[in-house]
């Protein structure tokens, strides 16, 4: 795809951390809504896979934006950064040693007497660690602070795969 | 050289001329096909009148001997024959046929592909085949009803089908000579069944749970503006109200003691007897059966208690897909019922429990699928205007690669909306490596053992270089129809890797070739024919849409020369669809002009992309 606009020009809105989801939403339907690929069925062969293609790029951006993660190693991204693979860790030696206690108590919730409950009680510590990470590099980015930025991400990086394992959990044991 | 021009019915190329289209439900037990009147989604019925075709093939030393109702008659008299549900064979490897154990009385060998083939007396026969039959049988109803050629058809596919599943349909309808606009998930052709004369301007969430013979599948869906997004969908290919037979039929083997090896005959007496008890239980309390010298009554708490652990199954499901949509029950609107055997009503006041909401069954739960299939083809053909509803659906099991010790690497994971493509860098770890093999799998589990295989690819050509030195990215696309593609691409010597494609369980592209050639042999002019007016109109449309892009655009996106040569090309085109007897050098050509054009209509998508992101950015500064 020879697209030159980035992700927020895809989706009319400035190059910033905050956006607003509404008009994500809105925005997103009525792109696909002109490129999917079931609009280019009864063409030929090459319209149907730029279409495909475009749509595909469309789906990437409104995934990326969508997600405080994914949005973050984006806008370090536009700025030759590359924030995306997991090896990158944080030499924040308190914020470790803290992951490591959390992943403890995950892995002891199963012996719990209330299981659903430690799981919350836990869930709920996560997301609001995750939340300040995300004003955290707000503020960091905004202030052209990259380098402070990128090592926020490596936390971001692991909250967010912390509370996947959560949800993770939380379905294999309903599931039991 | 033609005298005359003569324009056939539906291959007419001009553009206003309205399409015949049908959408197909391929179902594991029964199967129809709908399309769409006065702007209603009806059910075509054969000349007796019956709208369902039971999913079933009698075979001879002939070949196929008859397909649906009179095949079926032959279940009991001929059950090595007489093939049933294989729906739930297609896209399988012989593992998991092995897994159904006696449910099934075919005899299977192995082919190539991995995936099996069924002895008959007609020699091995592939389920694609047998669902090529039926598609056959369906098309040339419709056929009968338009008086004229199909021009496309939508058919769908339970939404948690995976990639060789997919595949297998597809390649089922290309053996049928059938053109597929698209595959459609069930339980989304059910959604726009019901979706479309309700009320559009109010955002609603949407749960449908589909339960058919042998599959089952939940998707959340919400619905606003006319686009109908799919936000999770789950299920269980192999799960369906088949199995209440089996459970009923096991416990009836119980209380008669049969024991040991049964003949397929045998159980097929027994599947019988369970499946009519189940059905008369919908509307008794109890029923009396009769089976040899044995008798005994079966009532519902009895046949709750069988089928119960099956049920729940489902509704675990829909917990997850709840959950995977980030919603809870009772953020849904409405819950949708479809399937034949939601008619079991225990299943209906189950879902109801689940979702502390009636269920919706206005419409027939066998037809429902069909009939959104049809509305969707309408609209891909362009029979309806524009501004009508749009589908957003998504990767039903996430796709990954083996790594190292066996283990998964997600690549796209489950629920991402389609199309979609991701890519991946990876090196060598020998010096002067050249070839690396990648193995891709679908599913959820984390070793590769547990999930299932779609192909390996072997990527060769890469230039020799030091371990790590190469840097190979490896695209995957997923398309609208939830179908893979891979390329591979060297990036520090920009070499494009040959990619060997071998499918874990399917066809490869030279065995539908000659299975194509064998099912036509006898008719091998009329394939020739058909093949040839199919290139024709293809070339006529090329023709037509280029002069009108070039029309449009040509002066703001082409220089002269660029001009001159598609011009050039598309000359050469017209050429050679006018003096051509044969579809093959009309193919080529086809393609080449393909090629030449394929810059001029990248930059027409990027200029409207521009002038789509102008438009918005006009309509923000009028709001603000």
């Amino acid at each position: 795809m020879k697209l030159s606009s980035n992700f927020f020009e895809i989706f009319a809105i400035p190059v910033a951390w905050q956006v607003e989801h509404r008009h994500l939403d809105s925005r997103y339907r009525s792109l696909q809504q002109e490129f999917h690929p079931d609009r280019y069925a009864s063409k030929g062969d090459v319209d149907k896979r730029l279409a495909m293609q475009t749509a595909s790029l469309i789906n990437q951006a409104y995934e990326t934006l969508q997600s405080p993660l994914k949005r973050a190693q984006y806008l370090l991204e536009l700025q030759q950064i590359d924030a995306s693979q997991e090896s990158h860790i944080t030499s924040d030696g308190a914020f470790l040693m803290q992951q490591i206690e959390l992943r403890e108590q995950l892995s002891e919730v199963r012996d719990n007497a209330d299981p659903f409950a430690a799981l919350e009680s836990l869930r709920t510590g996560v997301a609001s660690s995750y939340r300040e990470q995300q004003s955290q590099f707000q503020a960091q980015y905004q202030s052209q602070a990259y380098d402070d930025a990128f090592n926020t991400v490596a936390k971001m990086q692991f909250s967010a795969k912390l509370l996947d394992e959560i949800e993770q959990l939380e379905a294999d044991l309903e599931d039991q | 050289m033609a005298l005359l021009q003569i324009s056939e019915p539906g291959q007419s190329p001009q553009p206003h001329q309205r399409k015949h289209t049908v959408g197909i439900d391929l179902g594991t037990t029964n199967s129809l096909v709908a399309t769409v009147r006065s702007g209603m989604a009806e059910v075509l019925a054969d000349e007796q009148g019956r709208e369902l075709l039971p999913s079933v093939a009698h075979y001879t030393s002939e070949g196929v001997s008859c397909v649906g109702y009179e095949a079926a008659e032959h279940n009991i008299s001929d059950p090595l024959n007489t093939l049933a549900s294989v729906k739930r064979l297609m896209g399988r490897g012989l593992a998991d046929v092995k897994a159904f154990g006696d449910q099934l009385p075919y005899e299977f060998a192995a082919d190539d592909g991995g995936m099996p083939k069924i002895k008959t007396v007609a020699g091995l026969v592939s389920p694609i085949q047998v669902s090529a039959e039926i598609l056959r049988k369906l098309a040339g109803r419709a056929e009968i009803a338009f008086d004229s050629m199909l021009d496309g058809a939508v058919i769908t596919v339970p939404a948690y089908f995976d990639d060789a599943q997919r595949q297998a349909t597809k390649d089922a309808a290309t053996l049928a000579g059938i053109k597929v606009l698209r595959l459609l998930n069930e339980p989304t052709a059910a959604a726009i069944a019901y979706g479309l004369d309700q009320d559009e301007d109010q955002e609603r969430t949407i749960a449908i749970y589909d339960l058919g013979g042998g599959t089952f599948d939940i998707s959340i869906l919400r619905l606003s503006k006319g686009v109908f997004e799919v936000l999770a969908t789950g299920g269980d290919s192999a799960l369906g109200g088949d199995d209440f037979d089996h459970a009923i039929a096991d416990w009836l083997r119980q209380q008669i003691g049969m024991d040991g090896d049964l003949s397929p005959i045998q159980q097929r007496i027994l599947l019988e007897a369970a499946k009519s008890a189940k059905e008369e239980l919908t509307e008794s309390e109890q029923v009396e059966l009769q089976i040899h010298d044995w008798q005994g009554t079966i009532t519902r708490p009895l046949m709750h208690d069988l089928i119960d652990g099956l049920i729940d199954k489902t509704l675990r499901a829909c917990k997850r897909s709840l959950r995977d949509a980030g919603l809870t029950s009772d953020s849904i609107d409405n819950v949708i019922l479809v399937g034949g055997s939601t008619r079991t009503p225990r299943v209906g006041a189950k879902v109801a429990e689940l979702f502390g909401r009636e269920p919706l069954c206005n419409l027939n739960p066998d037809q429902v699928v069909a009939m959104g299939a049809a509305l969707q083809a309408e609209v891909l053909v362009g029979n309806k205007s524009g501004d009508d509803m749009l589908l957003l659906d998504v990767i039903p099991l996430s796709l990954g690669v083996e790594t190292m010790g066996g283990l998964i690497e997600k690549i796209i994971h489950r629920n991402t909306t389609i199309p979609v493509a991701k890519a991946q860098e990876f090196t060598t770890f020998k010096d002067g490596q050249t070839a690396m093999a990648i193995h891709i799998l679908q599913g959820e589990r984390e070793l590769a053992t547990d999930c299932r295989s779609l192909a390996r690819f072997e990527l060769r050509g890469i230039p020799p270089m030091v371990a790590g030195g190469a840097k190979i990215r490896v695209a995957y696309q997923v398309d609208a129809d939830g179908l893979l593609s891979v390329s591979a691409r060297e990036l520090t010597s920009n070499v494009e890797s040959r990619i060997e494609v071998k499918p874990s369980y399917g066809l490869g592209e030279e065995e539908i070739t000659n299975m194509l050639q064998a099912s036509f042999s006898h008719a091998r002019d009329d394939m020739q024919a058909r093949a040839l007016r199919e290139q024709q109109v293809e070339a006529d449309r090329m023709i037509e849409d280029l002069l009108a892009a070039i029309y449009k655009d040509g002066d703001a996106l082409l220089d002269k020369e660029e001009r001159r040569c598609l011009k050039v090309a598309i000359e050469e085109l017209r050429e050679v669809r006018e003096s051509t007897t044969e579809h093959r050098p009309l193919a080529r050509q086809i393609e080449s002009v393909a090629k030449a054009s394929e810059e001029f209509a990248a930059r027409r998508m990027d200029a409207s992309i521009k002038s789509a992101l102008a438009g918005q950015t006009l309509d923000e500064i009028e709001k603000g």
